[in-house]
Order: C-alpha cells, then sequence, then structure tokens
C-alpha cells in the first residue's frame, strides 16, 4: 500500500466532499482571545486571514508572542485551554471546521489534515513504542488490523529515511536521537495521507545538520503526494528554503504576505525589513546585523494604532491613532503599513 | 524489559542488613516487655519454684545476648519458636495468619484502586470545577477520619443499619471470605484512597497537558480510548511509589482493623501477643512484617520499572 | 492542593529585596536567600485562613474546656447511663452516666495538648541529624541512612504500639514511643533538603568567602529550608493525633477514666445499636480537627512555597 493509495482511498470515503473549487484551507478574518464571560477578552489573534491552496507551502514567520502558533492550533482544533475562538472562520475544502461537530472534526484529523510539532521528544508518548504511535491513525482512521497498521507504519519509517524501521518500530521514544523522533512524527503526520500537513516550528530543536535533513523529506514528501504545508517558523531560512509563500505575523496580525522570494528581496513592512536586516545572510557576511529596537507588545496593553508603532523606524502621527489595514499594494503582494511606500529600496 | 530488571538482585543483598537491623530492634524490644511470660503464664498463684521451672525450660534465664544468637540461630534453620500461649510452632500461627492478611490487603489494593482511578480521572477532566471541588473534599475529609472509626462507622451503617454485611469475622469458604471481608477491605481502601486520589489527579492533569496527548488529539483521539492508552499509563508513573508507600503503612493500620473486624489475621495474632507476653509470637510477627515492607518495596520498584520504561534503576545511584 | 492561578493584577509581596534584576526578567537567585516569596497575603490565602479558624476555635474550646463544659468529665450518674441527647445533656450521657459533650470537650484538651507536644521531640532531632547527615555527607550519612532504612521498614503502628506497652500505658510513654518512631521522617526530609540545598550557589559563595560552616546552616540554609520541615510537622501533629486516638482505642493511650476521644470510641462501640452517637461523636471531632490542622498545612505550604504545590 502506498500513500497515494491511501490518498485516493480516503477520497472516497463519505468524509465530506473537498470542494476543489475553493483553496483547501481559507482563514477568514480568525480572532483569538483569552478569558470568558464575565472579564473582557483579551484578543491575542486578531483578524487572520490567508488562503493555502491544495499543493501550495505556505511559511508564517513571527517572533515568540505573535501569535503564529496558536493560529495553527485553531486550524487543528488544538487549542489551549485558556484561548478560545471569538470569531472568523476557518474553512477546509469549502466547509467551516468551527462549526463542524467536534466528532467530525475528529475524523478528518489524521486522513485530511494533520500536524507535526516542535519537540518530539515530548511530543511523542514516552511509554509506547513508536512503530505503534505511527500505527494509530491508520487503525483508527482506515480501520486497518493491528498487524496490517504495524506494517504501514514501517513502511512510513522507510520513506522518511529511518534505516532499519522494522527493529526501530518497537524502540521507545527515549530510545532515539531527535532526529530520528522528528522523522517518526513526520511518518506519524503523513501515515494516513492527508491532504494539510500544519508544522509547528518543527526543526526548531533539531541540530543545524539534522534540520536541513528534515527540511528536504518534507519537501519531497509534500512534492510526492501533492500535500499542501502550512509552515510556522521564526527563522527567515528555513521559510526561504522550503516555502513557496509568506505571511508575516507581528502581535497578533498579518503584518505582510507574498510570495518568498519577492518579500525577502523587497518587504513592503517594516517589520519585515527589521526582521531581514536583523538575521544574518551568508550570501553577504560582512553586512552589520541591525537588531529591531525594543520588545514585542503585551497583549493586555494594547493601544488603538499600528502595533509594531513603538518599535517602528517609519513612524509617523498616523500610525498610533488607527490600525493599517492588510491591503494590496502590489500584485500578489500584501502589506498593512500606512507608509509602505517609503520602504521603495530593495535590501 | 528483563534486563532493566537486573537491579533486584542487589537490592535483595542491600536490603539484608536492614532485616538484620530488624531483628535486633525486634528482639530488644520485646524482651523489654515488663512481666515475665512465665508468670503470665502460670497465673499469680504460682510458687515462685514452678515460674522459674518454667523460665528455664523457655531458656528465659539465659544472658540477653545469647537468646539473641539463639535467635537469630534458630532463625536461620527457619524455626521461629513456639509459642507461649498456643503452645505451637510459631512457624505455624505466623502461615495461618500471612494468607489472610495478605488477602485482605490485596483486596484492600484493588478496592482502592476501584475509588481512586475513576475519582481521580473525574477531578482532573474539570479541574477547579465542582466535581474537582467535591473530589478533593473527599480525599481532605478520608485522610482527617481515624481508620478504625471509619471501620466501626462502616459496621453501623452496613452491618447494623442494612444489615447487609458481617460485622465482624472470616468466614470458611473462599466466597465467604470475600464477603467477610468486604467491609474491613472497604475500611482500608478508604484509608489509602485519599493520597493515591491526589497523586493520581495532579498527575493526570501533568499529563493531560502534556505534548503527546496533544500529538494524541491531531491523530483524532478522544474520550476512553485516548484515556487508556496515552493518559492513564503515563499518569499512573509517579502513583505506583506513592501506592508502594501507602502499602507499607497500610499493614500497621490493618492490625487495627482486624481488631475490629475480628479477623484472624497477622494483626490479631500480634495484638493477642503484646497482652499475653508471647515473646517469640511478638517477635516473629515483627520480623514478617518488616520483612513484607522490605519486600512491597522492591515489589514496587518492579512494577515502576514494568511501567515506565525510560526507568533504569540497577544504573542509578541509591538516593 | 493545588490553588487557582492569580488573577491578572496579583500583588507580589515580597519579603526580601532581590537584588540585580532587569524588569521584566524572572527574578534571579540572590547572594541573600528568601523567606517567602508568596502571591498574595496570608489573609487572602483561603485554605490557610479556614484552617486557622477551625483550629484556632478548637484550641479555644480546648484550654477554656472548664468554662464551656457544662458538666465534670468524670461525675459518674448511674441512674442516667445511656440516655439519649436532651436539654440537659446535649449529647446524650455515658455508660457510667457522664455527660458526652463535657467528655468530648475535655477530650480535646487532651488530645491536642498531647498531639502538638508530641511533634516537638522528633521535629528537633529528626531534622538536626537530618540536616547534618545532608550537609556533611560520609560515613555519618551513610549510618543515619541505613537507621531510617531500618526504621522505614517498620510501619508505623506496629512500632508505636510495641513501644507503648513496652513503656506502660501512659502520657509519657505515648511520648517517648512516637518521638522514637516519627523522627525519621523529619530526618529523610531535611537530609533531602539539604543534599539540594548545599549545591545552591548562594551556598557556595559564602564557602568561597570563607565562612564557617555553621554560621551557613543556621544563616543561610535554614530559613530556606525549615519551611519544609514546618510543613511535614502539621501532617505529622495529624498523625500524632490519630495515634493517640487508635492507641486510646486499643486501651494502650491515656489511662481511664480521663476523658479521651478513642477511648470515648472505644466505649460507645459497645453500645453501637442502641446508642450509635457515642461512637460516631468523637470520631467526628478527631475528623474536625484534622480537617482543620489539614488546611492550615496545606494554607501554609502554599504561603511558603508556592512553587512546589503538589
Amino acid at each position: 500500500m502506498t500513500i497515494t493509495d491511501l490518498s485516493s482511498d480516503a477520497d472516497t470515503a463519505a468524509r465530506g466532499v473537498i470542494d476543489p473549487s475553493v483553496p483547501l484551507l481559507s482563514v477568514q478574518d480568525l480572532t483569538l482571545g483569552t478569558g470568558t464571560g464575565g472579564r473582557r477578552p483579551v484578543p491575542i489573534v486578531e483578524g487572520v486571514s490567508f488562503d493555502v491552496a491544495a499543493g501550495e507551502r505556505t511559511g508564517i514567520v513571527g517572533e515568540s508572542g505573535s501569535g503564529k502558533s496558536l493560529t495553527l492550533r485553531a486550524i487543528a482544533g488544538l487549542l489551549p485551554g485558556g484561548v478560545q475562538v471569538q470569531s472568523g472562520r476557518i474553512s477546509y475544502g469549502g466547509t467551516d471546521l468551527l462549526t463542524m461537530s467536534a466528532r467530525r472534526r475528529r475524523e478528518l484529523m489524521g486522513p485530511e489534515i494533520a500536524m507535526v510539532f516542535q519537540e518530539p521528544m515530548t511530543a511523542l508518548n514516552p511509554v509506547m513504542r513508536v512503530g505503534d504511535q505511527i500505527a494509530e491513525g491508520p487503525r483508527r482512521h482506515l480501520g486497518l488490523g493491528r498487524k496490517e497498521a504495524l506494517d504501514l507504519a514501517v513502511q512510513m519509517m522507510a520513506r522518511t529515511g529511518i534505516p532499519d524501521p522494522a527493529r526501530r518500530a518497537r524502540a521507545y521514544p527515549h530510545e532515539l536521537s531527535g532526529g530520528l523522533r522528528q522523522r517518526i512524527m513526520i511518518a506519524m503526520a503523513v501515515s494516513c495521507g492527508p491532504k494539510l500537513l500544519l508544522c509547528d516550528e518543527p526543526t526548531t530543536a533539531l541540530d543545524v545538520t539534522v534540520q536541513l535533513q528534515v527540511l528536504k523529506l518534507l519537501e519531497r514528501l509534500c512534492a510526492d503526494t501533492g500535500t499542501a504545508l502550512v509552515f510556522v517558523t521564526h527563522d527567515l531560512a528555513v521559510v526561504n528554503q522550503t516555502c513557496s509563500d509568506v505571511d508575516v505575523m507581528y502581535a497578533g496580525h498579518i503584518v505582510e504576505s507574498g510570495p518568498v522570494a519577492e518579500v525577502f528581496r523587497a518587504p513592503k513592512h517594516p517589520y519585515t525589513r527589521g526582521l531581514l536586516e536583523s538575521a544574518p545572510d551568508f550570501d553577504r557576511p560582512d553586512r552589520e546585523l541591525v537588531p529591531i529596537p525594543g520588545f514585542p507588545p503585551n497583549v493586555a496593553d494594547r493601544g488603538p494604532g499600528c502595533p509594531f508603532a513603538p518599535r517602528c523606524g517609519y513612524v509617523t502621527d498616523h500610525c498610533w491613532t488607527a490600525m493599517p489595514p492588510l491591503a494590496a499594494v502590489a500584485p500578489g503582494r500584501l502589506a498593512a503599513c500606512f507608509e509602505t511606500d517609503r520602504l521603495g529600496d530593495p535590501l | 524489559m528483563f534486563d532493566r530488571l537486573r537491579f533486584v538482585p542487589i537490592r535483595l543483598l542491600q536490603s539484608i542488613p536492614v532485616v538484620f537491623g530488624v531483628t535486633v530492634v525486634v528482639f530488644f524490644m520485646v524482651h523489654l516487655l515488663p512481666g515475665n511470660p512465665a508468670l503470665v503464664l502460670l497465673g499469680q498463684s504460682a510458687t515462685p519454684e514452678r515460674v522459674a521451672a518454667l523460665n528455664d525450660q523457655l531458656g528465659l534465664n539465659e544472658p540477653l545476648w545469647d537468646q539473641y544468637l539463639t535467635f537469630l540461630g534458630n532463625l536461620f534453620q527457619l524455626d521461629l519458636g513456639q509459642s507461649i500461649t498456643y503452645q505451637r510452632p510459631v512457624t505455624e500461627l505466623v502461615a495461618s495468619a500471612v494468607p489472610i492478611t495478605l488477602s485482605l490487603l490485596a483486596y484492600a489494593l484493588v478496592l482502592s484502586l476501584a475509588i481512586s482511578i475513576p475519582l481521580a480521572a473525574l477531578a482532573a477532566s474539570a479541574p477547579g470545577r465542582v466535581r474537582d471541588a467535591a473530589v478533593r473534599a473527599f480525599t481532605l475529609l478520608g485522610q482527617g477520619m481515624p481508620q478504625f472509626w471509619v471501620g466501626i462507622m462502616l459496621i453501623l451503617l452496613l452491618g447494623v443499619k442494612a444489615r447487609a454485611f458481617p460485622v465482624g469475622g472470616y468466614g470458611q469458604t473462599p466466597a465467604e471470605h470475600l464477603y467477610y471481608l468486604f467491609l474491613p477491605a472497604l475500611t482500608l481502601a478508604i484509608a489509602m484512597s485519599p493520597t493515591t486520589i491526589r497523586s493520581l489527579r495532579a498527575s493526570t492533569i501533568n499529563v493531560l497537558g502534556s505534548d503527546y496527548v496533544g500529538t494524541a488529539r491531531s491523530k483524532g483521539a478522544a474520550g476512553i480510548p485516548l484515556f487508556r492508552q496515552h493518559v492513564l499509563r503515563n499518569a499512573a508513573i509517579p502513583t505506583v511509589s506513592i501506592i508502594g508507600v501507602n502499602l507499607g503503612y497500610l499493614v500497621g493500620g490493618s492490625l487495627v482493623i482486624e481488631k475490629v473486624f475480628a479477623v484472624p489475621g497477622l494483626g490479631s495474632l500480634m495484638v493477642n501477643a503484646i497482652f499475653a507476653r508471647d515473646f517469640p509470637t511478638i517477635q516473629a510477627v515483627a520480623l514478617v512484617v518488616a520483612l513484607f515492607v522490605v519486600v512491597v518495596g522492591i515489589l514496587t520498584d518492579v512494577v515502576y520499572t514494568a511501567v515506565d520504561p525510560r526507568v533504569d534503576l540497577a544504573s542509578q545511584e541509591r538516593a | 492542593m493545588t490553588t487557582t492561578p492569580a488573577p491578572p493584577g496579583v500583588e507580589v509581596t515580597e519579603t526580601e529585596a532581590e537584588v540585580g534584576t532587569t524588569p521584566g526578567s524572572p527574578p534571579v537567585d540572590t547572594a541573600r536567600p528568601v523567606r517567602s516569596r508568596t502571591l498574595k497575603p496570608w489573609y487572602r490565602n483561603g485554605t490557610l485562613v479556614v484552617g486557622l479558624v477551625i483550629t484556632g476555635a478548637l484550641i479555644l474550646i480546648a484550654v477554656f474546656a472548664p468554662l464551656l463544659a457544662p458538666y465534670d468529665p468524670l461525675q459518674q450518674n448511674l441512674q442516667q447511663a445511656l440516655q439519649d441527647p436532651s436539654s440537659a445533656h446535649w449529647l446524650g450521657t455515658d455508660k457510667y452516666g457522664r455527660d458526652v459533650l463535657s467528655r468530648l470537650i475535655w477530650g480535646a484538651r487532651v488530645d491536642l495538648r498531647i498531639g502538638f507536644l508530641a511533634v516537638l521531640i522528633p521535629f528537633v532531632v529528626g531534622t538536626v541529624v537530618g540536616a547534618l547527615a545532608g550537609y556533611f555527607g560520609g560515613w555519618f550519612d551513610t549510618v543515619v541512612m541505613r537507621v531510617v532504612d531500618v526504621f522505614f521498614a517498620f510501619p508505623f503502628y506496629v512500632l508505636v504500639i510495641v513501644l507503648v506497652f513496652v513503656l506502660g500505658a501512659g502520657e509519657s510513654s505515648i511520648y517517648l514511643a512516637i518521638a522514637a518512631v516519627s523522627w525519621v521522617a523529619y530526618a529523610k526530609i531535611m537530609r533531602g533538603e539539604l543534599l539540594v540545598a548545599k549545591k545552591q550557589d548562594y551556598v557556595v559563595a559564602a564557602r568561597l568567602g570563607g565562612m564557617s560552616h555553621g554560621r551557613i546552616l543556621l544563616k543561610h540554609i535554614a530559613p530556606n529550608v525549615m519551611s519544609q520541615a514546618l510543613i511535614y510537622a502539621m501532617s505529622d501533629i495529624v498523625m500524632d493525633i490519630m495515634a493517640i486516638v487508635t492507641l486510646g482505642y486499643l486501651g494502650l493511650g491515656i489511662a481511664p477514666p480521663t476523658a479521651e476521644w478513642g477511648s470515648m470510641i472505644l466505649d460507645g462501640q459497645e453500645f453501637i445499636t442502641t446508642q450509635w452517637l457515642q461512637a460516631t461523636i468523637p470520631g467526628l471531632a478527631v475528623v474536625v480537627t484534622s480537617l482543620g490542622l489539614s488546611l492550615l498545612g496545606d494554607g501554609l505550604s502554599d504561603h511558603l512555597s508556592p512553587e512546589r504545590r503538589k
């Protein structure tokens, strides 16, 4: 059984028809906040919208606290206890995930949407053999028996480049190296042939040499099966390597969006520019690194204006009073800045 | 897994000095008991000559050290002496009492788990809400009730008022044993549950918030399968140690409970022996109990090793 | 016991200043140890307050027993034996015609006093021995740990019962028996604490600064680790009261006719079918007492070391 066989099996299963005329994933005006009932909810993610087409690879970049991970978790339905969806739509194949019954949504997790987590040591069940963990999804969603599911798991492990997979399948997570564990996570995620892969900083916890291997693995798997990828990270180099499009998030808002090459060559938002200027570039080792002054804002004390205003080198009075909308500044390019024209020079 | 169990023989060897220490404590403590067993046996009206003769016969006139060495020597031959009151080998008495106490404790353990696991899961599923507060109130109250009093209350409610269970004794057939031992086992289970629930609740909350449960949910797992495969086994790990410690403590508690319910186990044997100054029996029971605690300690570690594949006690330094 | 997380806008009270912290970063382990780092003042800690109230009330009852008890607890009145509760005797009378309520109040005096006092010697002895063992290590530590192991091999009650019997029933025997058995727990706890504490930066710094062991132990380590022993002492008091009551039930405790909750339960068990109140009420008194003390202990635990909540 190959992974493409699984995809078509999943299609024919009555799991809900995917409307091919709309983007595979469409997030519309998503707002996430903390606080229930009595207290006024504090928004952590506000008005986030983006689309992902089938087979497309999108990166979401931002600092810690920008809300990128929470956005991903909202799509997967794995928001932590204190955070709720306040408004917005998340539609997968045309159907809104947020209004779906919990049971139907769970049926999607595995065969349609899967997630790869950041820290494989804590994201794998320490008392369960890794082969069984990979086999769990196929057993539940594809109705495979124990032996068949294990065989499939071993196949998946081979696909993700794990040497001696049959023996390794009987190992426990703590017996494997970090790189192998992440491959297990990936094998687990793709085991039911999902069409959308959500990755939450999957390479951040790995050694640099292993990072590249894992990234190439993800690229290859997605290319082979036409799986769409949403890749959350703070590492610009990774996005550059793996993704075709990028959304830049700051303080819970998307501030810039567009094809990776263009955005990185000529950013249209001061924050993106700041990120690029403060990141080391192997092609220009002598370039001075310019850090962005200040700290990201605390969600609780935010003024009415642009969230980046306190740290922005292009700030004007207007920026403090109104929130700039995410608008088109060039074909296929969006930016949320009043002063975007002043960012003319490419880096 | 069996390769990780290689700590067991080492641990057994390490226990030997402790066991020796126990024999010393037991022996010398018992021989400080006031009163002369011969006198107790023969009654107040016995003549001094008869008392002296019996003393000789029982070897009570030897120097204490010699008595200890004799005691140790006999111990190696598994001879625990002769009971002064029953005039039977102590080994026999202990051998018939041990299974009773063991089955009481096993029964109590099973009942305790049957109470604790659902309550802990209930509390952990909604921390801070009403059901969690209710469970915590239960544990707080449970820890505050004297064990023997709980037994008496159970006798009152289920034995006297409801007439559902017998108020004491042991019964003849295994089925009767289960019936007669229910109330005492329940009493012990109630005594053991609060700490088990607290520990299991805390570790379940911990596990529920862990990344790997998030991963399991991302594969669509929920409800009972999620609990069974991912939560319970991980949450049980710290609780295993707590239960092990509790079990040791519970043996002492069962002493009193056996008296409340007139169960003919080690506890009753010990209490009666104390009142009768039956040295050999007191020694033997104390020794058996201490050995039991040591064995439970090692068994706990074995279970701990079996449940958590990361644990390798053989290569750890003794804390 | 866990408490719900502090709401935003919480008051932070620190009893000693923290040196050299940058705003927004977590507090640094400083040269001077912190005595208590609480998230809220003690009077806002619900558990602590309730515990204090209950325990305080019980102590007051015990202290003012002569004023509160309507009758002499020892006065027999055989014509009035085994009466149901009435306006004259709120909780009825026992088999000797003694007023149960008065015996209950006077019993509080006995059980609470012995419970609190019994904890003192094990606390002092165990803490000192354990701390020295943990701090200095070496052969002393090995010996202490072996002794602790031997004591731990005996269930608490087995040893206490045998010891009390050896020493003869009575108050001083109880103190001795409990002291002999429970010091080991303190030793084990303090040893564990010291093993960790002696590796802390502030201790190493003090040693490098030439401070003597004695000064380090008393001035630096003690304030930090005492809280653990104190918290354990609270639960130990509960355990001691349980033991005293149990010994009373077994006939090994305070000799009759002194009013004591355990022996009252023993007397009551005789009449469980007709006068079940007699066996029940003293038990409830124990429950309330341990409730108050447990809450107090939990509250203190939260207050003194919130980062170590169970």
